[in-house]
């Protein structure tokens, strides 16, 4: 196997960083108290940050192989191995999920008081299922953690979300069920026509007829679409996002919808680039589609945290984008952009949480005139709207200006409505922002002996700043954090360019008059 | 055609469980009369039960198949482990009975006699290799389940359904006795492997005779395992029986019917597996269509897990209807866990069940995580794992059946499958939800009891255990089936 680079540590820390949440879920089990279950989730959070850090360190950047490899029989008979490992597309990822865990717990610290435990060891679980499909090379250890991963986000959201939580919460994992069904079928077509194996690497060298491209394609989008989601089956993501508790719309936002697109890259784009290609037009105009939609949809909310749920739609159409204009600067713009929207939107249903806390609304109209109440507020949220809408200096732009640029580069139009939608982000954003805290004050939250609404308290401004601080961070010097990606990318660009039919773009159009 | 083979005491050799399971019961009938407190009935039961297994692991490894009976009697890899799942089958059930049927006032030594007598039946089914033994296998299985159902004799619902249970299985018994008596007078034989050799032989593979022969015996175990259009009775006998009858019912009977089904239609009709195919891919369908779609609308629990069970039964069938060895295996591989899950669900429905209180409303579960989160969460546990979510046993089932399928070049009912699975969640969901994002209405009590917990348990333990490693369980079912790992 020339594309995997074993574990250099001496320790199997892949396992370590994802099975640890468990232990602690399991722990959590035995104890009673709720604050000594609040600070053992937290202590074991941080632990798997800190547990996980020697691979940043440790993580070669100039070559495209699995990292930190570890692999060794699981279900013999079937030819499935627990194989997991890292490259540049996933190595960021992880990081992304176990410091959005922390700031979880944290937020939850005290809007969590019905079914403490069983809360934390939802979050210990999704946690350890989040960290589960970035790392798996296996199709069937990643289906595994897939839909595991369903299970405690629908109970985050139907068990301590919001009114119409059960609705939402049912929705949620219906949609996604059906289409990682359908993908389940796609991966057994794929075991025997990748000679009965699963290995994720294998399947990726190996070469499949065109037509059966095409359906496994399919196949593989009903899972990933819904998940990212993309326009037409994008419906529950707005009432899912809204009804979670704070912690579960993190994580949605944060991690969650950013497997499907993750999904596109490491499997429908290396194993059936032949399909991938045939399908660029369809998912652009998707994806515009999604951009501009979602960015109009965001003009007529009323409801503060469903506002930010649209606008998921409309940056993750971003994100598709940019992945499919099948570029350089359009995959590695995709996945910088991932992240960015995991921190800002992340941070943004963090003080969304925070402020529904203190006002028990997210009406827009009951607000106003909240940058004079809580000024800290004000000035934080500041700071993520810009970064929202794409400011130079924040990572919005960065990932913004690399997305443009490669849809530029794919198709003049393209470039040109994904403009659009950049500004009719800032648009949405900019009223939003002004709803909120300019305009006059709302009498009720003016007289203060009503409704006293205090500012941020420390530990929401420690929840804070690393997200703000990321947005500085990869806004002024993104460097640090492409420098990771690119040689995976070039890799998965080589990928799609080495096709069995390449340049055979006759037998293509063949196919299509075929069925037509 | 060798009629002059001689039966002997060596014969006696292969059905030693059979015999046990069938003595065990006698002594419980016997004990029945001189000791008071049934519980010690249920564990001398429990005792036979294990003696029996011992037996057949001591079977177990021999690795040739034995015949006995003039080859009547075959004991292979294939009828082990549905043997193992009939114990397992009537040891849980056991389990979960002892409190209940107590509850219920209906705690008779007989009860525990006529279990072990059933599961006989049954053993003798998986290793019948002629119809006649078959027949006879079936029917003691079946007149032991006929008088089980009706045994809470006082209360209406359970006569209806011990009644609708008989007429329709004596139904069925004619189909098959039919089907058998066509089959027969065709080729001249009743056993399985001389069936196959007659249709070679005398070429009437194509013969109308053998079609509807072939389509009586469908029929009639169509009846056992409940696929429509022949699942009437299933959601009115779960409903009535006794729910630890339930349990049992689910399970056994239609793991013996697919044991059957599978050595029937793989060894006597396997030369017509294109006919025998084009009937039970429609079955297939429609049963996993009704089986989910009218689930959804049942607000009583036994009636809800009755139709998940049809719904079941088609997704099993799959495995058949791929034809070939390994799809029977992931046919085996499903009832294994389907064992689990289901006794597991089952046993949690009788938890509810108190002096007094019923507890088959799915409204009866509102609120049940609030005040028992331990039995809230293996509920949930189990109904995951029916739904067929990872890292449950449920999905390594469907996925087994669904790669057989496949791999035999039906990806299109893989895919209806999917949907129907994806239909079926909806109901299972709705307990969860129940359970979990509902306020309770009224203090419900849970009747618990160590054998009962002991069950749960196990059910549990095995349903995460088999989801995370799989192997354990395909090692064997691999093993005992096709022969290799």
């Amino acid at each position: 196997m020339e594309d995997i680079i074993l574990n250099q540590l001496s320790y199997s820390i892949l396992s370590w960083t994802v099975f640890l949440p468990v232990i602690g879920a399991v722990l959590l089990l035995f104890m009673r108290s709720a604050n000594l279950i609040r600070w053992t989730t937290l202590g074991v959070t941080i632990a798997t940050f800190f547990i996980s850090l020697p691979i940043l360190s440790n993580f070669d950047k100039s070559t495209y192989k699995m990292q930190f490899v570890e692999k060794s029989d699981w279900i013999p008979s079937w030819g499935i191995n627990y194989f997991i490992g890292i490259d540049g597309i996933s190595v960021l990822f992880i990081f992304l999920t176990t410091i959005l865990s922390i700031l979880c717990v944290l937020v939850s610290w005290k809007s969590i008081e019905n079914k403490t435990k069983e809360f934390h060891i939802a979050i210990l679980t999704m946690e350890a299922g989040m960290l589960g499909v970035f790392v798996a090379l296996d199709f069937f250890l990643f289906y595994l953690f897939w839909e595991a991963m369903l299970i405690p986000m629908f109970l985050l959201i139907g068990v301590w979300g919001g009114k119409n939580r059960v609705y939402a919460a049912i929705k949620f994992f219906l949609y996604t069920l059906v289409g990682s069904l359908l993908m389940l079928v796609g991966i057994v077509v794929l075991y025997y026509a990748g000679g009965k194996t699963l290995d994720i690497l294998a399947l990726s060298r190996a070469q499949y007829p065109l037509q059966m491209q095409y359906w496994l394609f399919m196949a593989f989008f009903a899972a990933f679409a819904v998940k990212v989601p993309m326009f037409p089956v994008h419906t529950w993501l707005p009432d899912a996002h809204t009804e979670a508790p704070t912690a579960g719309s993190v994580i949605l936002a944060g991690v969650l919808i950013k497997m499907g697109a993750y999904g596109f890259l490491r499997f429908s784009m290396p194993m059936l680039p032949d399909a991938t290609k045939f399908f660029v037009g369809p998912i652009m105009v998707l994806s515009i589609v999604a951009i501009i939609y979602g960015a109009l949809v965001c003009f007529a909310q009323k409801d503060f945290k469903r506002l930010i749920a649209y606008s998921s739609v409309s940056h993750m159409g971003f994100v598709t984008l940019g992945l499919f204009a099948l570029n350089t600067q359009g995959i590695e713009g995709g996945i910088l952009q991932m992240l960015n929207h995991g921190i800002i939107t992340g941070a943004m249903f963090l003080m969304i949480g925070m402020i529904y806390e203190r006002t028990h609304t997210r009406v827009i109209a009951e607000y106003g005139g909240f940058a004079k109440l809580v000024p800290w507020y004000a000035g934080l949220f500041m700071i993520l709207t810009f970064a929202s809408v794409g400011l130079p200096g924040t990572n919005g732009f960065i990932g913004e200006f690399l997305i443009i640029f490669a849809a530029f580069k794919s198709k003049m139009i393209y470039g040109v409505l994904a403009t659009t939608g950049i500004i009719l982000g800032a648009g949405y954003m900019l009223w939003l922002y002004q709803r909120i805290f300019f305009q006059d004050a709302n009498p009720d939250y003016e007289a203060s002996g009503k409704h006293p609404v205090k500012d941020l308290e420390l530990r929401e401004v420690i929840a804070l700043v690393p997200l703000i601080i990321f947005i500085f961070w990869i806004g002024f010097h993104p460097n640090t954090f492409l420098e990771y990606m690119h040689a995976s990318v070039e890799h998965l660009i080589g990928q799609l360019n080495e096709t069995a039919y390449a340049g055979n773009e006759n037998m293509i159009a063949k196919y299509f008059m075929e069925i037509f | 055609m060798n009629a002059e083979a001689v039966i002997g005491i060596a014969d006696i050799r292969p059905i030693v469980p059979e015999l046990t399971l069938i003595f065990a019961g006698l002594i419980l009938m016997m004990l029945d009369l001189i000791v008071k407190r049934k519980e010690i009935v249920a564990v001398v039961g429990i005792a036979g039960a294990l003696v029996a297994l011992f037996g057949t692991y001591k079977l177990y490894g021999i690795t040739v198949d034995q015949v006995a009976f003039a080859r009547m009697f075959v004991l292979d890899g294939y009828a082990s482990f549905f043997k193992l799942i009939f114990y397992l089958n009537l040891i849980l059930t056991i389990c979960i009975s002892i409190k209940y049927m107590v509850i219920e006032k209906a705690s008779f030594g007989e009860y525990y006699a006529l279990l072990m007598f059933s599961t006989a039946g049954m053993m003798i089914m998986a290793s019948a290799s002629d119809l006649i033994v078959l027949y006879l296998g079936l029917e003691l299985m079946a007149l032991s389940t006929y008088i089980l159902t009706g045994l809470m004799r006082k209360q209406p619902r359970s006569n209806e359904a011990a009644l609708k249970y008989f007429f329709l299985g004596a139904f069925s018994s004619a189909f098959l006795l039919y089907g058998i008596s066509l089959t027969y007078g065709l080729t001249g034989t009743t056993n399985l492997k001389e069936i196959a050799t007659a249709f070679h032989t005398l070429s009437i593979t194509g013969d109308p005779i053998a079609y509807l022969g072939l389509i009586f015996i469908i029929v009639a175990f169509g009846f056992k395992i409940a696929l429509v259009p022949f699942h009437m009775w299933a959601p009115d006998v779960y409903e009535g029986a006794p729910t630890s009858i339930t349990a049992f019912m689910s399970v056994g009977p239609k793991a013996a019917g697919f044991a059957v089904l599978g050595r029937v239609l793989f060894e006597a009709f396997g030369s017509m597996q294109v006919e025998w195919g084009a009937v039970l891919i429609p079955m297939a369908v429609i049963t996993m269509a009704v089986g989910s779609i009218i689930a959804l609308a049942q607000t009583n629990i036994k009636r809800m897990l009755a139709y998940s069970s049809i719904a079941h039964a088609g997704y099993m069938l799959l495995g058949i209807i791929a034809g070939t060895q390994a799809g029977l295996t992931s046919t085996a591989n499903y009832l294994m866990i389907y064992t689990f899950m289901n006794i597991g669900a089952f046993g949690i429905v009788i938890m509810l069940r108190s002096e007094g209180f019923q507890g088959e409303n799915l409204d009866d579960y509102k609120g049940l995580a609030k005040s028992h989160p331990l039995a809230s969460a293996l509920m949930l546990i189990f109904m995951f794992s029916l739904t067929g979510i990872p890292p449950t046993a449920g999905f390594i089932g469907k996925f087994y059946v669904f790669m057989e399928l496949i791999n035999a070049g039906y990806t299109y009912l893989a895919i209806i499958a999917v949907v129907f699975s994806a239909i079926s969640a909806f109901f299972y969901l709705r307990i969860i939800m129940y359970m979990y994002m509902k306020d309770p209405e009224g203090e419900v009590v849970l009747t618990t009891s160590p054998s009962l917990s002991i069950a749960l348990a196990v059910s549990a333990m095995m349903v995460l255990i088999i989801g995370v490693f799989p192997s354990i369980l395909l090692n064997l079912v691999r093993y005992s089936i096709l022969g290799t790992y």
